[in-house]
């Protein structure tokens, strides 16, 4: 069922979006939190390729542009493309591999992190790229890379379930013919 | 002859597409004010709930956690409390006395109403921005209760923000430590205008930058009290923002920039309260 698939998306997305701005803020080491939508972003971009990577930073980053972004568009086009990039490594998807993501969750965090500082303060005349990589981006990294640890056997554990109820259904099907 | 159409549509081409749609959409709200806010609204409608009820309990379960270990200490703090009530009704008659002297002059001077007599509203913060590089927060007020976009936002004795986006029950408040945001503001003692801007380098030391001070005569000190100006469009008049705590002269010997300590701690507000009235503007709306 794709429809399903779809669902648990939103729903983790969804999620994912809440605990970021609510209790992820609480517990933001240095008024810096981790950034979870990235992290769903680029799982499911490696568990279940490029279209699915693509599609679920499209929807992430557009619910950061509706609630706290000031231009429509700007973040989805960042998640959009991490996710698609994330896509590339679905080939090297196998079980249990978690270093895989770690890396790609890394380089989507400075991506992401150089791309708003380079569209939104490097335009303003904020010249100090190197402050603000130690300030913001590369603390946001550490963080999301520890986190990402834990979200990801999760996120792993749910796309196994809904991977395996789907063969099960087309099992099924196949048996009653 | 029937050519095949061989239309496969590959996964680059759905990326094109939608980046597309992205880059359309941004410069489609830019040039043609694309009416973002119902989209904002709709969304919102559906968020904002949760991050209500997971602020709740999660203040519930702070309050259950810290309320024991704080008991003693108050029972501590009461009788410390007892003895400055004692020292400070003293105090109050001494100084009620002066007040009206106060009354007096403050009518001679036709000094303006304080900003504590605004019809204000009270509301919690229930969510912050998603990412670390602004500092934006929902509160739980909006519409409703009579929020309007531009209406300031106060803590305690100082200007937190103001209000850029409000639905019927949320609003979204931009702080004035954001890096993007620019705040007309004027000292007291010589009413000299500057500009309070927001710096993201300046937040972990809780401080403000101000800049294009004019002040010819060298007359400001440090700890000289900065206020909203007269002349901003937003922001009331007269509402205190901070403290000058360094002050230089620019390079080009006519105007100073500095720094300022703002009256409210960013980091723990948890409640605000949100000025109805906005400022008013010239017959030009």
């Amino acid at each position: 069922m794709r429809l399903r698939r779809k669902a648990v998306t939103g729903i983790v997305i969804l999620v994912c979006f809440l605990l970021q701005s609510t209790v992820f803020q609480t517990l933001s080491i240095g008024s810096i939190a981790p950034n979870l939508l990235l992290i769903v972003t680029v799982s499911f971009g490696f568990m279940q390729g490029k279209l699915s990577g693509m599609w679920t930073g499209f929807v992430c980053g557009l619910l950061n542009d509706l609630f706290y972004g000031d231009l429509p568009g700007f973040y989805a086009l960042i998640f959009l493309c991490i996710g698609y990039c994330a896509g590339f490594c679905t080939k090297i998807f196998y079980e249990e591999e978690i270093r895989v993501p770690l890396v790609l969750v890394a380089a989507g965090d400075l991506l992401y992190g150089l791309l708003v500082y380079g569209a939104q303060f490097l335009l303003r005349g904020r010249i100090e790229l190197l402050y603000y990589l130690r300030r913001i981006v590369i603390p946001e990294m550490i963080y999301t890379i520890l986190i990402t640890v834990l979200l990801y056997k999760l996120l792993y554990r749910l796309n196994k379930k809904l991977t395996e109820l789907e063969m099960k259904e087309r099992d099924s099907i196949w048996l009653r013919r | 002859m029937k050519k095949k159409l061989n239309w496969n549509i590959k996964s680059k081409h759905i990326l094109t597409a939608v980046i597309l749609v992205c880059v359309g959409l941004m410069i489609f709200t830019v040039a043609a004010k694309f009416p973002v806010t119902p989209v904002k609204r709709v969304a919102a409608y559906a968020v904002v709930p949760f991050q209500k009820g997971i602020n709740k309990i999660g203040t519930a379960l702070d309050e259950a956690a810290s309320g024991f270990r704080q008991k003693q200490k108050l029972v501590e703090e009461n009788k410390k409390l007892q003895a400055k009530v004692d020292e400070l009704t003293a105090e109050n008659s001494r100084l009620t006395q002066d007040l009206g002297d106060l009354e007096r002059l403050e009518e001679l001077y036709q000094l303006d109403q304080q900003y504590n007599e605004y019809d204000k509203v009270a509301a919690e913060v229930i969510a912050k921005d998603t990412g670390n590089w602004f500092s934006t927060f929902t509160i739980n007020r909006g519409t409703d209760d009579g929020v309007q976009v531009d209406c300031n936002v106060i803590a305690g004795s100082g200007l937190v923000g103001i209000v850029t986006e409000a639905g019927p029950d949320w609003a979204t408040v931009r702080s004035i430590i954001d890096d993007s945001s620019n705040v007309s503001a004027m000292t007291v003692s010589t009413s000299d205008r500057c500009i309070v801007a927001g710096d993201l380098r300046l937040i972990d030391e809780g401080k403000l930058q101000f800049i294009h001070l004019k002040d010819d005569e060298n007359k400001i000190q440090e700890g000289e009290k900065i206020v909203t100006s007269d002349v901003s469009d937003k922001f009331l008049k007269g509402i205190l923002i901070g403290y000058v705590s360094e002050i230089e002269e620019d390079p080009n010997n006519l105007t100073k920039t500095g720094t300022l300590t703002p009256a409210v701690d960013f980091e723990h507000i948890r409640e605000v309260l949100v000025i109805k009235e906005l400022k008013q503007k010239g017959e030009s709306e």
